[in-house]
């Protein structure tokens, strides 16, 4: 296909574009449980249920954990399936999350990134999905309300890539983009239908004349096996990302990589930061760059799998970089990305110098000023070659 | 399935294989059937977790030994006025 099929641009909220989208992909079933700030993806998908613009089943249940769990049985019997959440709900859907990727089924999820109480707040941070970092999922990140709807369409190929077959997670931040209209390019619902396809099941409980067990106990003689084997899987999902993002490019005209860098060839020092917040920083880096200072950013879009070696190739070259956090391991050694930065770096021959920040818990405004400020203590220690303060918390 | 091969994708197995699984090694208790009590309604069968109830065209005949792991469901959930199965503690058989 030529690149930049007919599409349209419109004004949406993050989660009118992904509800958008979902009805576009028109999935199997979506079992659903609102919760702020995911909700309206969900009020907007049963509008479209209710208007008959989509065919598949929408569930309404009692809470996440039988969200998931009716996610697992429909993706067990075959369905493709969507759901989305927040925080608390998330967490209400720990164990299963768990069961859905070690049963390797493509589960299509929206998150909408909030903080975990306590205390209740509803408003940004990545403690959520960070939690779920570790589940087995695939999970990508949208820096904008274009991106979360491009990633929520490519989601669908990524989890069903035959050599993959694991469930997805395509986030974004709460409120800072799921309630805030930007411009995007809406693709045609035809286009969006050929480029996610039919989607074949590999197994399927209602398959009568191919009567399986599904879910079957695996004890310490086989447990490990099947581990390693969705270990792999997850490996192969990274390059499942370069090629469907590549192939999205080539479609619709709108390139994707594992993560973005910008400004980062001839980049003394960097930021690393996920999501919205790398816009902010951008903002920052242009009026640095303009005073002389050599600032870049990377921002990573596909967190899990983490592509690390692509990560210390990009970064080998920087002195200095901040990893900024929006989410604390509370470990007393920084947040999660930080962790997996400077762990990507560590073979290097000559590894940056590499510190960490959190920033932006519950919501709390990053501003310019803030990735400023960032820039400041990445200068000093690149002049005094040394970091005073390994992790700190900052916007505070 | 060896260890070296990979898994069957996603533990997904044919279908079945529970029979080839002892679990009547876990019992302590043994459901007894009063034979002349028992009407056939087969709610112990349709109740068992583990088809251990054996029928024959369509009468209560017994319960597979291998399986049965001594729950006591049957027992619970034949009717109370009929109340045919008892559970007797293996040790004292
Ligand atoms: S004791 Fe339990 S397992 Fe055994 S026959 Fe009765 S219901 Fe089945
Ligand atoms: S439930 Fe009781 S009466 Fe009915 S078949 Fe079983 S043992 Fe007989």
């Amino acid at each position: 296909m030529s690149a930049a099929l007919k599409q349209k641009k419109v004004g949406l909220t993050g989660n009118s574009a992904v509800a958008y989208a979902m009805m576009q992909i028109d999935p199997d079933v979506v079992p659903a449980y609102p919760i702020t700030p995911s909700t309206t993806i969900i009020e907007e998908f049963s509008s479209y249920h209710a208007d008959g613009k989509v065919t598949g089943e929408l569930i309404t249940v009692e809470s996440e954990h039988s969200a998931m769990s009716a996610s697992v049985g429909a993706a067990a019997a075959g369905a493709r399936v969507m759901t989305a959440t927040s925080a608390q709900g998330l967490a209400l859907m720990w164990e299963v999350l768990y069961i859905a990727s070690g049963m390797r089924l493509p589960i299509i999820m929206p998150i909408v990134n909030r903080a975990l109480s306590a205390p209740i707040n509803i408003h940004c941070d990545h403690s959520d999905s960070m939690g779920a970092r570790d589940s087995g999922w695939i999970q990508l990140y949208a820096e904008t309300v274009q991106e979360a709807y491009d990633n929520t369409i490519m989601a669908v190929r990524i989890a069903e890539e035959s050599d993959v077959l694991l469930p997805i997670m395509s986030c974004q931040d709460g409120f800072i983009t799921s309630h805030a209209i930007e411009c995007l390019e809406l693709i045609e619902d035809k286009d969006v239908k050929d480029f996610v396809g039919e989607y074949v099941p590999k197994d399927t409980l209602l398959d009568v004349d191919n009567p399986v067990t599904m879910g079957a106990m695996a004890l310490p003689e086989f447990y490990m096996e099947f581990k390693r084997d969705q270990s792999n899987a997850m490996t192969r999902a990274k390059d499942a990302v370069s090629k469907i993002s590549a192939e999205f490019a080539e479609t619709f005209g709108r390139e994707y990589g594992l993560f973005e860098s910008y400004k980062l060839d001839d980049a003394d020092v960097a930021i690393v930061v996920l999501s919205s917040a790398a816009g902010t920083t951008k903002v920052a880096i242009d009026k640095l760059r303009a005073e002389g200072k050599k600032v870049g950013l990377l921002r990573p879009r596909l967190y899990r799998p983490w592509p690390h070696a692509e990560i210390a190739e990009a970064l080998k070259n920087v002195k200095v970089v901040c990893v900024l956090d929006r989410a604390d391991s509370m470990n007393d050694f920084g947040g999660p990305l930080f962790g997996d930065v400077r762990s990507a770096l560590f073979d290097l021959d000559t590894a940056p110098k590499v510190f960490g920040r959190i920033f932006g818990l519950g919501g709390r405004d990053y501003k310019v000023v803030d990735a400023e400020g960032v820039i400041g203590e990445l200068y000093k220690v690149l002049e005094t070659g040394k970091i005073e303060q390994l992790n700190r918390y900052i916007t505070i | 399935m060896t260890k070296n091969n990979t898994m069957p994708h996603g533990g997904t197995i044919k279908s079945g294989t529970a029979h080839d699984y002892s679990t009547g090694g876990w019992r302590k208790l043994r459901p007894i059937l009063d034979r002349d009590k028992c009407i056939d309604c087969l709610i112990c069968w349709v109740m068992c977790p583990d088809s251990a109830i054996l029928t024959e065209d369509g009468k209560l005949t017994g319960f597979d030994m291998e399986h049965c792991k001594g729950c006591g469901v049957c027992a619970a959930e034949c009717p109370d006025k009929i109340k045919a199965i008892s559970m007797a503690v293996e040790e004292d058989l």
